[in-house]
């Protein structure tokens, strides 16, 4: 394998070495800790200033800033400021934040309490997936070390702020992910997301209170912004496009898994082809989604050419998209949340739609009209073309519901939703149109079925 | 209404035309106040905002300023460059502020309106034909202006239960139901009785009561109000009448100091259901289920339908002549009531000095609900202070009377309205003397009047009533009262005009009376004619009366400062 | 507070344990919700009533989330209760077949539990492992891998009761385990 296809671990540097566990031991004899000393040593805002100039972007999927996220925090308002961690893990292709909370807990404690110090946190919760048992016993077994050791809790390092940690555990619900839809779960509430504006979390969030909502492995990196330093961070991986990833692939590939590299180091191609020993013998690849399900579909032999924010030109196959925030972006697509879902020629492309359109019509709340409704109606067409039903209309008729949602929904599930129907149909349009006269035969010749 | 100061106005551009509104109200009420019409579901003014209905969708921007400079960037022709937000906004949610563009009808605003009305009808049953709701449904309504008027719909319907005794007065029909969740708000935010909610998810969320509870509160009935669709009827109403066949008429609730403003829905003279009319002093939008019932007053058994002599009915004429026979010269004692209003107790005061009587008046207290049903059970207490009826505030018996007709100084009695025989009066006392007896049910006492003079429910006449706050509200006739009866103001103006023959005859119309109640009352009635009223409640000075110990307790849109609204 | 529901001393402490963690009472409902499932298998509307009392809460508020969340139950699943993730990673690595031979082997339909109470099979969304699919969680024990073939002697293994001792099918938390445990 090329050299530069070697990962570059920094997040996951301990989760696999087979002399680590998730015991506080482990984590103290690799400098565990050491960081939250220096973060103790700063002023809370000299803490922001670093996330800040480190420019990492949340890894929860939107990218957004995470220095900005807290930027926004309303420190006026003299009510309590609360942090969640999102570990509400649930976007299909994503497993990147169980390694973390399972093989390394502590690394997200000490980050955690780092940005919970920054922000002037009164308390703190780990909103962790229920699915996630051992994933639970395992943070709360490492917040106790934590505490033990005057890590987390009361008089931090001796300190006069206290921030106390509390792991939630959710129940099964995709929505949770959203971070409206969390707080009002964690509020113990039914998750429907909240209308923004007014309830931004920065401002009126977690009880109409001051909330930060970061991803798991966004906080992770907070603590090695602090040990490097937010310039020397913002080194790692290109500009605007720093630190690393863990991308999760998953899939028709040889080996999928979860993989680390710096941001920007490796193409969408080399991932496949290379560090996931490609596909299986004799098959071609069909279409990657590149950034978990929700993101648009990417087709193998599409060509992707327009001008990215640098203002250089580019002109890509599927293979050439660089891996990182704003290459998947550029061909209209996303990097989301990391997972990388890779798909050969074995797939019927209707099936794969419908069982995507059976997870969100599944996980819509059901709150707002366009959601509940397009989501499951969606579902219902889909699931039908694949029963024998389809028709040549409903390949527009699908875009057409999708059009509804888009942008017009109370939360991010709305494009969730649509944006795989969109792309699955513009791209895949002859698959949906062929649909209409596929034979029993051929359906009962496809080995693989997807719903 | 009161109308905003001219500072808290801001100029907002509306497709394309600047406007002046009231400073941080939101998108649905500006556009309203300029006749475009933002169709929504979920949004109610008296509720929270939940934006899931999304129907009031807009677009929606603000000039554009260079953020180095701060100075606005300019079009072409020179007018401001207006930047606007990609995705539309809930119209709701998006309150106003100066500077602000709004459109409520473009291309895209439409595409969306029309989007959410086929999400939302693709899951309804489409059973107008047999839906109660048929022409009061904003859905039927919306979809007559945003429907596609065929449907892209091929897929089964989910199936929900039908049907459903959400509660003693409420039925539910969830397959109909959009979900906007007025109801839940309202049991939450205004009837502190928390027991609807939905379960399960997604599209195949329900609304229900949670097994074994009810929604039975005395508020319930809001809950069909504000339902936009035919999820939530009232089990009362459900197929009576069509609504389209209903005669809507502005009335007042008698059932408390409240003073609830009403809609009595009538057909061919017969009531259907009488439901809430906004008034933001007062009733927001809300009244009690307990309030609607009070129709079914006019068709009550115990109705006098006759007036009567001496047991033997006679015509009315004749029934006022006794009257004034027992009246005239004599030592006469009135007992007046609460539950008259401010016209008829204005009369009942002329009365009084006519006679020379002795007054006697008693109050109806229960307990006080703390939203809109007041602990004074009558809707006019306050206007027998301000017509002189009583200086003190009432009791809830007739004790005084019971002694006066005891110590035998009474000859007579003009009761208005009120049963003695439970006020506190001894049937023993009642022998000796002779009783008129003006009023609209029979009781005891009524039963043991020389004179029964039958009259009008408030239904069947128009006055006007002082509410707990001292605002002033008039009511209008929904119905014709019955064959060969008089309203009371006619009455009693006949009886004083019998009573007083050197004197004018008084005008027995309610401009008449008025026209009197503002000489002799000019500070408070002075400046008001009852048609005035009729438009517009308005508010007089009760200061004069803080002394007394009202019995209201702090409620909706009302604080208990002895009774006096600051 | 009396204990209708016949809780164990060590929920009821947990119960009163987790409560004040949270600024505000209703916040441990889930938690709550989630402690008396574990114990008692499901959440009928008998326990959300007691949850609701001892939350400060309306009954409703409680169903409406035990028939929200996936995992929250009205009725309790077998005494094996066995998942297989549906979602499109897992699927294309072969879940549905891997359901299918679950079906047939354990003898239940996915969504139910076997007339025994025995096993209860669950074909549900994304389980965040989607590295090694098809994933089956059985229990609390996550499964990677269990497709084709293996996944037939996955079910014989467990039918047997000797998952547990078994080489081939370690589950992701046994692997940690052991690891804290060296």
């Amino acid at each position: 394998m090329n050299a530069h296809l070697q990962e570059r671990r920094i997040i996951l540097k301990h989760a696999d070495d087979p002399s680590y566990s998730n015991l506080i031991g482990c984590y103290l004899r690799e400098g565990g800790y050491e960081t939250l000393k220096k973060a103790f040593a700063m002023k809370p805002e000299e803490v922001g200033e670093e996330v800040l100039k480190s420019g990492v972007r949340g890894r929860g999927g939107a990218g957004f800033p995470a220095g900005m996220k807290w930027k926004f925090l309303d420190r006026k308002s003299g009510k309590p400021i609360y942090l969640i961690c999102n570990a509400d893990e649930s976007e299909p292709g994503t497993f990147k934040d169980r390694q973390i909370m399972y093989k390394d807990p502590h690394q997200l404690i000490e980050g955690m309490m780092i940005a919970a110090y920054a922000i002037g946190a009164k308390q703190a919760f780990i909103y962790i997936r229920a699915e996630f048992h051992e994933g639970a016993r395992i943070l709360n077994r490492a917040i106790q070390e934590a505490k033990d050791n005057g890590y987390c809790g009361d008089n931090i390092l001796g300190s006069s702020y206290s921030c106390d940690l509390v792991v939630h555990r959710g129940a099964g619900a995709y929505i949770c992910g959203e971070e409206t839809g969390l707080i009002e779960s964690l509020e113990g509430k039914r998750p429907n997301p909240r209308i923004k504006p007014p309830y931004f979390p920065a401002v009126l969030g977690l009880y109409q209170c001051p909330t930060i909502v970061n991803n798991v492995e966004t906080l992770c990196n907070v603590r090695h912004i602090i040990e490097m330093g937010g310039e020397e961070f913002a080194k790692i991986g290109k500009p605007n496009n720093t630190g690393t990833r863990i991308w999760c692939v998953s899939g028709q590939v040889m080996k999928p898994g979860y993989y680390e590299f710096e941001c920007g180091a490796l193409t969408l191609g080399e991932m496949i082809f290379g560090v996931c020993g490609g596909l299986r013998p004799g098959r071609s690849l069909k279409a990657v989604i590149p950034g978990g399900s929700s993101s648009k579909i990417l087709r193998a032999d599409e060509r992707f050419s327009g001008k990215l924010k640098d203002g250089t030109e580019f002109d890509w196959g599927l293979e050439d998209i660089p891996l990182d925030f704003d290459g998947p972006a550029s061909v209209g697509s996303m990097s989301g949340s990391g997972g990388i879902i890779v798909m050969d020629d074995t797939v019927d492309i209707v099936e794969a739609m419908a069982n995507i359109n059976a997870f969100y019509a599944h996980e819509s709340c059901g709150q707002c009209t366009p959601c509940r409704e397009g989501s499951l109606w969606m579902r219902k067409i889909t699931q039908r073309m694949c029963s024998g039903g389809a028709r040549e209309e409903d390949a527009d008729l699908l875009l057409s519901v999708a059009n509804q949602i888009e942008g017009r929904t109370i939360c991010a599930f709305g494009e969730a939703a649509a944006w795989p129907t969109q792309s699955f149909v513009t791209k895949f349009r002859d698959d949906f149109i062929k649909k209409a006269s596929e034979t029993v035969e051929e359906k009962n010749s496809r080995k693989l079925q997807l719903i | 209404m009161i109308s905003p100061s001219k500072e808290d106005l801001v100029t907002i551009t509306l497709n394309g035309v600047e406007v002046e509104v009231p400073n941080g109200i939101n998108a649905v009420e500006a556009a309203a106040l300029h006749g475009k019409e933002v169709p929504h579901y979920c949004y109610h003014p008296k509720l929270s905002v939940a934006g899931n209905c999304r129907m009031c969708l807009v677009e929606m921007g603000t000039p554009m300023r260079d953020r180095s400079t701060g100075e606005a960037i300019l079009e072409d022709d020179g007018s401001p460059k207006i930047g606007w937000v990609p995705k539309p906004v809930i119209g709701c949610a998006t309150n106003v502020s100066a500077g602000m563009h709004l459109r409520t009808e473009s291309d895209l605003v439409t595409e969306c309106r029309e989007g959410i009305m086929e999400f939302l009808l693709v899951n309804h049953p489409l059973d107008c034909p047999i839906c109660d709701q048929a022409g009061e449904c904003r859905l039927q309504e919306f979809a007559t202006d945003y429907g596609r008027g065929f449907s892209r719909y091929i897929e089964r319907k989910n199936v929900k239960p039908k049907r459903t005794r959400l509660g003693p007065r409420v039925t539910l029909d969830d397959e109909r139901c959009i979900l906007c969740s007025r109801c839940i708000r309202f049991s939450q935010e205004v009837a502190k009785d928390d027991v609807l909610g939905f379960v399960d998810r997604g599209s195949f969320s329900t609304l229900t009561c949670f097994p074994g509870k009810e929604l039975s509160n005395n508020y319930s009935l809001n809950t069909v109000d504000i339902c936009p669709v035919g999820a939530l009827t009232s089990t009362d109403f459900r197929f009576k009448m069509r609504v389209w066949f209903l005669k809507e008429t502005k009335s007042i609730c008698t059932e408390s100091s409240t003073g609830c403003n009403t809609i009595i829905s009538s057909r061919e003279g017969v009531i259907q259901r009488i439901t809430p009319r906004r008034n933001d002093l007062v009733n927001d939008t809300w009244m009690t289920d307990s309030g609607r019932e009070i129709y079914k007053l006019v068709k009550a058994e115990n109705r006098i339908l006759r007036p009567s002599v001496g047991g033997k009915d006679l015509p009315l004429s004749e029934g006022i002549s006794s009257a004034v026979r027992i009246l005239k010269d004599r030592k006469v004692g009135v007992v007046a009531s609460c539950k008259s209003t401010i016209e008829e107790q204005f009369l009942t005061k002329l009365v009084i000095d006519a006679t020379n009587a002795q007054v006697y008046i008693r109050g109806h207290f229960g307990e006080d609900d703390g939203i809109l049903l007041s602990a004074d059970r009558t809707p006019n207490l306050r206007g027998a202070l301000i017509n002189g009826l009583t200086d003190s505030y009432p009791e809830d018996h007739l004790n005084g009377l019971n002694e006066a007709l005891a110590s035998g100084e009474l000859e007579s009695l003009f009761v208005i309205d009120e049963d003695l025989l439970v006020s506190g009066v001894d049937q023993e006392n009642l022998k000796d003397v002779d009783i008129v007896f003006l009023g609209t049910h029979s009781h005891a006492t009524s039963n043991m009047a020389r004179v029964v003079l039958p009259s009008f429910t408030v239904f069947e006449k128009e006055g006007s009533f002082i509410n707990k706050s001292f605002i002033v509200q008039a009511f209008e006739q929904a119905i014709p009262g019955p064959v060969g009866l008089s309203s009371q103001v006619e009455i009693l103006s006949q009886i004083i005009n019998h009573l007083r023959v050197d004197s004018d005859p008084l005008d027995a119309k309610l401009d008449g009376v008025w026209k009197s109640m503002g000489e002799v009352l000019p500070d408070l009635m002075g400046d008001c004619d009852f048609r005035s009223l009729v438009k517009a409640p308005f508010q007089i000075d009760g200061s004069k009366w803080s002394h007394l110990d009202f019995v209201e307790k702090n409620a909706l849109n009302f604080e208990s400062v002895k009774g006096v609204q600051v | 507070m009396s204990n209708p529901l016949n809780l164990s001393e060590n929920t009821l402490s947990k119960i009163d344990e987790v409560v004040p963690k949270y600024p505000e009472k209703r916040s441990a409902a889930l938690m709550v919700i989630h402690l008396v499932q574990d114990e008692l298998g499901a959440v009928n509307d008998f326990a959300c009533e007691w949850i609701a009392n001892r939350l400060d809460l309306q009954p409703i508020n409680i169903k409406e989330l035990v028939t929200f969340y996936p995992m929250l139950r009205e009725k309790p699943w077998g005494r094996k209760h066995v998942r297989v993730c549906r979602t499109l990673p897992c699927a294309l690595r072969g879940s549905y077949a891997t359901c299918k031979s679950f079906e047939k082997k354990l003898g239940v339909k996915e969504g139910h539990v076997r007339e025994d109470g025995e096993y209860s099979l669950e074909f549900m969304e994304c389980l965040a492992d989607c590295g090694q699919g098809p994933v089956v969680i059985v229990d609390e024990k996550t499964y990677e891998n269990v497709d084709g073939d293996r996944a037939e002697k996955f079910a014989d293994l467990l039918l047997d009761g000797k998952l547990d001792e078994s080489d081939e099918f370690q589950s992701y938390e046994d692997a940690l385990l052991k690891k804290t445990e060296e």
